[in-house]
């Protein structure tokens, strides 16, 4: 699942659609490891995520006719799953764990760190030069290494608002 | 081994021997360290026979529930009229808890080794591992593993040329706390919303996909080569008291120690050695004020009961809490139980499916009371009332998470109403603003 | 058959219901009504409301009595004081972000929430301090809208739509308290079947536009009755207000439609209403017709059947009653009959995980009632033998411009029995005045040959009487006569001197869902209930 994540497009050109070439490629592999058309539906997603940088209506519609389901349907299911994005997000998604167990390690002061450097402001806004956004997740299951972000797809342990400004210069 | 810390003498490593050696990633250097022994072993022996073993060992779920896993497997119909399935839960969502990580990440081939004897046992030819989609470098090692054991006639339709096929498919998860719930999990996979299902059907009967299906957690099955090569006695034996309890435990500890981390141990050790001996206390100049034993949806402990218990799923229970996951969140006197009470009522509140009335509103509601009683209008009342939703809240839905938000809420306000009065009295500074 | 059957104690109640039957259907048939949003007996149970969760003795917690089923000796307790406080519970949960704007809420009277609450619910909120969760209304469809606030999450509406009709075109979107139903902007709920999810709502979330504010439920009158719309007969509820119909609700047959009607038949009352009525007998005065007591109109319509021979036709609207199509039938037996019943056509729709449950294609509700009595729906057949008839019969059928063409350049007598007086028709002898379906009783038989009641829900206009007592009194003779029908049921009795197949049947063998008659064997007998 390596790929990336975080490259924003606006809706208002015509629309190509995501299953066609490799990822369509990617796609008819997926039918012969369930049993169902149904069942490749979070994959599927993910296909379009990582190509597209997040989940818009009209790729909603598109999965469902490839999968034989309603658009309705796939919608129920992409806002059950929040790393599925449904707005366009900056370039690097980043993601902090605010959980009890990194909470008491200080991940407040974190999300703030990481507010003010990448110039998001708040939670979930885009920083004005597209390059981040910032969410608070709950428990990324690495409670050991609080307090643990999410860049895209790379995992960053231990990380304090000291070394918040040094992780982010790799992301530009 | 305690990583990422070396090992602590204390400590009983079996699982977690080779954490933090890259070699043992691999399918040669796995091999190296005695690897596929058991898988070679067991495609001759036959289901029951396996099934038997495991019985015998003593070894119990390590997701949460603590079921003997071998009576587990013993539901699974004995003979495959219809596809069978082993689903592996790989989810690790638990606050807390992140073993499974470590399992995934150091010895991938010890997963995949004990996913393919379970799948063999139950009479199930494909194997799903749902690992949550925040895991991204687990689930590339995961990735690599699996490919390398199939070139390798681990997996596939000849399993080392014993004629038994097993296919192994990852399937990654998308943010949902609530997918490591069995049943959700096999929603998930099956492309639906992760709602749990009602039981019965059990998923022995009717499972993924409809199918007879068991689901296991990532420790269950990574623990299965080693009973089978080195037997159930063996495993059996890993106990210091109660047999009801046996094998080594991987117990993650996070917050407020010296060395967080994960350290695997003897069923029935002292919480103290665990605390002290292998975290190596508090932190400098602060006491240990709490601990929450098994992730966050059980009951709170204070330190007195935490460091009167015995690490096992009994001796946790003898001391007021479950063991759970085994995911130890230790909380010193700096913390606010208030507020990190409240911070798990909203993960809870977050993660909620939506499906049972207690849940979605119960979650929600006893959120926004936290919020008040920090904003500094707390009332004498809400003592009551968050112990009413938390009743109302507790045995009464689909699942449990419902009441895992209740536990630490109804435990917080008996061991430590002191901290929630004296945000009621004024006595503390508001911790956040009115909403 | 006694081996399948379980026996249970509920709430003291002692009952034997079959295995596998859930804990909430068994206490129905002990009479205990067990409070419930989320369980509907034609949709699959998800048990997520929790309202319905009763104390089985030696079970360790509370059950879901929709999905817990019978055992045998089980003892449950509904009313027991643990049970009332899950249930005093959860009503509190639905309540806290509710807005209670019941006073302009449409589903107030017969709202479940509303309902339960009065019964059981806490009499203060405890939710004081927080701004409720609010949402704006949303436009679901051409007839549908969603009021999110008040929405209960009880997933009837999705599952209808995903599990019934087959169309998944509702979801339930985003998780916990932030949930809602949700639909996607491509889409509409324009189903051929998707009113019902209103009538499923327990609350008031889902409305239909076409009875927006219109009327509260407790000023509505309801009455038992069978769709007029198709030859499928869906027992239909007609609802009415100060005498005006104002909306048809399916009303619960599980042979015929279980719970469910389609939209079509659902939008299909406003003729019901109509203004433009023959309010009195007519009879023909040269170019005009004057207005006439019945016992004048009954003895020219006498005259005119005893006066000629020959052939007749009769054409019969497919809405007419089995009791009116026979009697008028056996009116005209002197003569040689070409009797034909209307049937406007349109698209089959089905309803996908019903059996034997559709819009049916023919439009015409007692078409196999018309086609035992001698019937045919070969329209133009009849037509055509309009010109050589020495009586011509129209039972309130709708003509087209070209019909009543050819019926003004008929030859023979033209008696016209109808509900609405056209035009065309000036050269009608006697023109009498009939109550529609809504405003008489009788019965239509359905394409399974499952003959049906309705009643009458409004009154009837003027001098209108149903089809069956003209024909009744003329068949009797002149003057006051014991053996003229008084009412539908004596009507029907009638049927079975001249048709077997109704021979020995009463209103009553029929009840309020209907009996299955057996078109090879003619008796009382081969009725199955
Ligand atoms: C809300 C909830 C979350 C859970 N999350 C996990 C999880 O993340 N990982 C896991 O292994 N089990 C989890 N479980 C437990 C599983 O339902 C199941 O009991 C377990 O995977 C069975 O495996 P085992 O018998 O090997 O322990 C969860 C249960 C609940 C109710
Ligand atoms: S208890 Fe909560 S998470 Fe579990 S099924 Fe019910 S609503 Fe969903
Ligand atoms: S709209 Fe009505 S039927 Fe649908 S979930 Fe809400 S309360 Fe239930």
């Amino acid at each position: 699942m390596s790929g990336k994540t975080g490259h924003g497009t606006t809706s208002t050109e015509e629309y190509a659609p995501v299953f066609a070439g490799p990822p369509r490629a990617r796609l008819e592999e997926l039918f012969a490891l369930y049993p169902t058309k149904q069942a490749c539906l979070l994959p599927a997603l993910w296909i379009v995520q990582e190509e597209r940088g997040w989940i818009s209506e009209r790729a909603i519609g598109e999965v469902a006719e490839v999968l034989g389901l309603t658009p309705a349907y796939v919608k129920g299911v992409v806002t059950f799953y929040t790393m599925y994005h449904t707005h366009p997000v900056g370039r690097h998604f980043i993601q902090v764990c605010t959980t009890t167990p990194c909470n008491i390690c200080g991940a407040e002061d974190v999300v703030k760190a990481l507010l003010q450097e990448t110039g998001c402001g708040e939670l979930g806004a885009t920083s004005p030069d597209g390059r981040f956004t910032v969410i608070e997740v709950e428990c990324l299951g690495a409670c050991g290494f609080a307090t643990p972000i999410l860049v895209d797809n790379d995992f960053v342990e231990n990380v304090t608002p000291e070394k918040v400004p040094g992780i982010l210069q790799r992301y530009q | 081994m305690g990583y990422p810390h070396p090992s602590h003498p204390k400590e009983t490593p079996v699982l977690s021997k080779h954490f933090g050696d890259p070699e043992a990633r691999t399918f040669d250097g796995w091999v190296k360290h005695g690897g596929y022994e058991a898988l070679r072993k067991a495609v001759g022996m036959t289901r029951e026979a396996i099934i038997e073993e495991v019985k015998a060992s003593g070894l119990r779920g390590r997701g949460g529930a603590g079921f003997p896993t071998g009576l587990k497997w013993s539901f699974m119909p004995k003979e495959a009229v219809k596809p069978h399935y082993l689903v592996c839960n790989a989810d690790e969502s638990e606050p807390g808890t992140f073993k499974d990580r470590e399992i995934m990440r150091w010895t991938p081939h010890a997963l995949i080794e004990g996913c393919a004897i379970g799948a063999y046992a139950i009479g199930a030819e494909r194997c799903y591992i749902y690992i949550r989609g925040e895991f991204t470098e687990p689930w590339r090692v995961m990735s690599n593993a699996v490919d390398e054991a199939v070139a390798r006639g681990a997996l596939g339709a000849n399993v080392f040329g014993s004629g038994k096929r097993v296919e192994m498919i990852l399937h990654r998860g998308a943010g949902a706390y609530i997918c490591g719930e069995e049943t959700a999990m096999m929603n998930s996979i099956e492309g639906k919303r992760g709602n749990p299902r009602i039981k019965p059907p059990f998923p022995a009967v009717a499972g993924l996909f409809g199918m007879p299906t068991t689901i296991n957690n990532v420790e269950t099955l990574a623990a299965v080569p080693h009973i089978l090569n080195r037997g159930a006695e063996w495993y059996k034996g890993l106990c210091l008291g109660n047999p009801k309890s046996t094998g080594t435990k991987l117990v993650s500890v996070c917050g407020h120690v010296q060395r967080p981390g994960n350290y695997e141990v003897v069923m029935g050790t002292p919480v103290r050695e665990i605390l002290y001996d292998m975290c190596g206390g508090p932190l400098p100049g602060r006491t240990f004020k709490a601990v929450i034993p098994g992730g966050s949806s059980v009951p709170i402990m204070t330190i007195e009961e935490a460091e009167a218990a015995l690490f096992d799923y009994e001796g946790i229970v003898a001391q007021g809490s479950m063991l759970g996951s085994a995911g130890m969140i230790v909380m010193d006197d700096t913390t606010d139980m208030v507020y990190q009470i409240w911070r798990l009522a909203k993960f809870y509140a977050h993660e909620s499916c939506a499906q049972c009335t207690q849940c979605r509103e119960g979650t929600a509601w006893t959120t926004r009371i936290f919020e008040r009683i920090l904003s500094g209008k707390g009332k004498q009342e809400d003592f009551q009332l968050l112990l009413e939703l938390s009743e109302n809240m507790t045995g009464k839905t689909i699942c449990v998470l419902s009441d895992s938000c209740a536990a630490p809420v109804v435990s917080g306000i008996q061991k430590f109403r002191s901290e929630f009065e004296a945000y009621i009295a004024g006595a503390r500074e508001p911790a956040m603003a009115a909403v | 058959m006694a081996d399948d059957l379980v026996n249970v104690t509920i709430d003291g109640m002692q009952v034997a219901v079959p295995k596998g039957t859930p804990i909430i259907e068994a206490a129905k048939q002990a009479g205990i009504l067990v409070p419930h949003y989320c369980y509907h007996p034609s949709l699959p149970s998800p048990a997520v409301c929790r309202m319905c969760l009763v104390e089985v003795e030696k079970a360790p917690k509370l059950m879901p009595a929709c999905v817990t089923t019978v055992a045998e000796g089980q003892v449950v307790h509904v009313n027991s004081p643990g049970a009332q406080k899950a249930r005093e519970g959860v009503l509190e949960f639905l309540l806290i972000n509710h807005p209670l704007d019941c006073p302009i809420c449409d589903q107030a009277g017969e709202c479940e929430l509303q309902n339960y609450v009065f019964q059981e619910g806490r009499a203060g909120t405890r939710y004081a301090e927080y701004a409720k969760r609010y949402s704006p209304v949303e436009d679901f469809g051409p007839d549908i809208l969603y009021v999110p606030n008040r929405c209960i999450l009880c997933t009837r509406c999705v599952r209808f739509m995903e599990d019934v009709a087959d169309t998944p075109v509702l979801n339930v979107s985003e998780r916990g308290d932030r949930a809602y139903i949700g639909i996607s902007p491509d889409e509409q709920l324009d189903h051929a079947w998707s009113g019902n999810v209103v009538d499923l709502c327990p609350v008031g979330s889902l409305l239909s536009k076409d009875f927006l504010h219109k009327a509260r439920a407790w000023d509505l009158d309801k009455t038992a009755s069978v769709c007029p719309g198709c030859t499928q007969g869906c027992n239909i509820s007609i609802d009415t207000r100060d005498d005006v119909v104002v909306r048809l609700r399916p009303r619960p047959n599980l042979e015929v439609n279980r719970h469910f009607i389609c939209d079509y038949g659902r939008m299909n009352y406003r003729w019901m209403n109509r203004g433009d009525r023959i309010e009195a007998p007519l009879v023909r005065d040269g170019a005009r017709h004057i207005a006439t007591d019945w016992d004048t109109a009954l003895a020219r319509l006498d005259q005119i059947v005893r006066g000629a021979s020959g052939s007749a036709v009769i054409l019969a609207s497919g809405r007419a009653s089995t009791e009116s199509l026979g009697l008028v039938r056996r009116l005209l037996d002197r003569f040689d009959v070409t009797a034909a019943v209307q049937v406007p056509l349109g698209e089959e729709a089905p309803l996908a995980r019903v059996p034997n449950l559709a819009l049916r294609r023919e439009r015409a509700p007692n078409l196999a009632g018309a086609e035992l009595l001698g019937y045919t729906p070969h329209w133009e057949a009849a037509m055509r033998e309009v010109l050589g008839a020495a009586v011509v019969v129209v039972l309130d059928a709708d003509l087209s411009e070209l019909d009543e063409a050819a019926l003004a350049a008929a030859p023979g007598m033209l008696v016209v029995l109808g509900t609405t007086f056209a035009d065309g028709l000036r050269n009608a002898e006697l023109v009498l005045p009939l109550t529609n379906m809504a405003e008489e009783n009788g019965t239509y038989i359905n394409r399974d040959l499952r003959i049906q009641r309705y009643q009458q829900a409004k009154s009837q206009p003027g001098m209108a009487r149903p089809a069956w007592w003209v024909a009744g009194e003329v068949l009797a003779g002149p003057g006051p006569s014991p053996s003229a029908p008084s009412t539908a049921a004596e009507a029907f009795e009638l049927l079975g001197e001249r048709w077997p197949v109704f021979a020995g049947l009463t209103y009553r063998d029929l009840g309020y869902t209907g009996a299955r008659l057996d078109r090879a064997e003619p008796a009382r007998a081969a009725v199955a209930r």
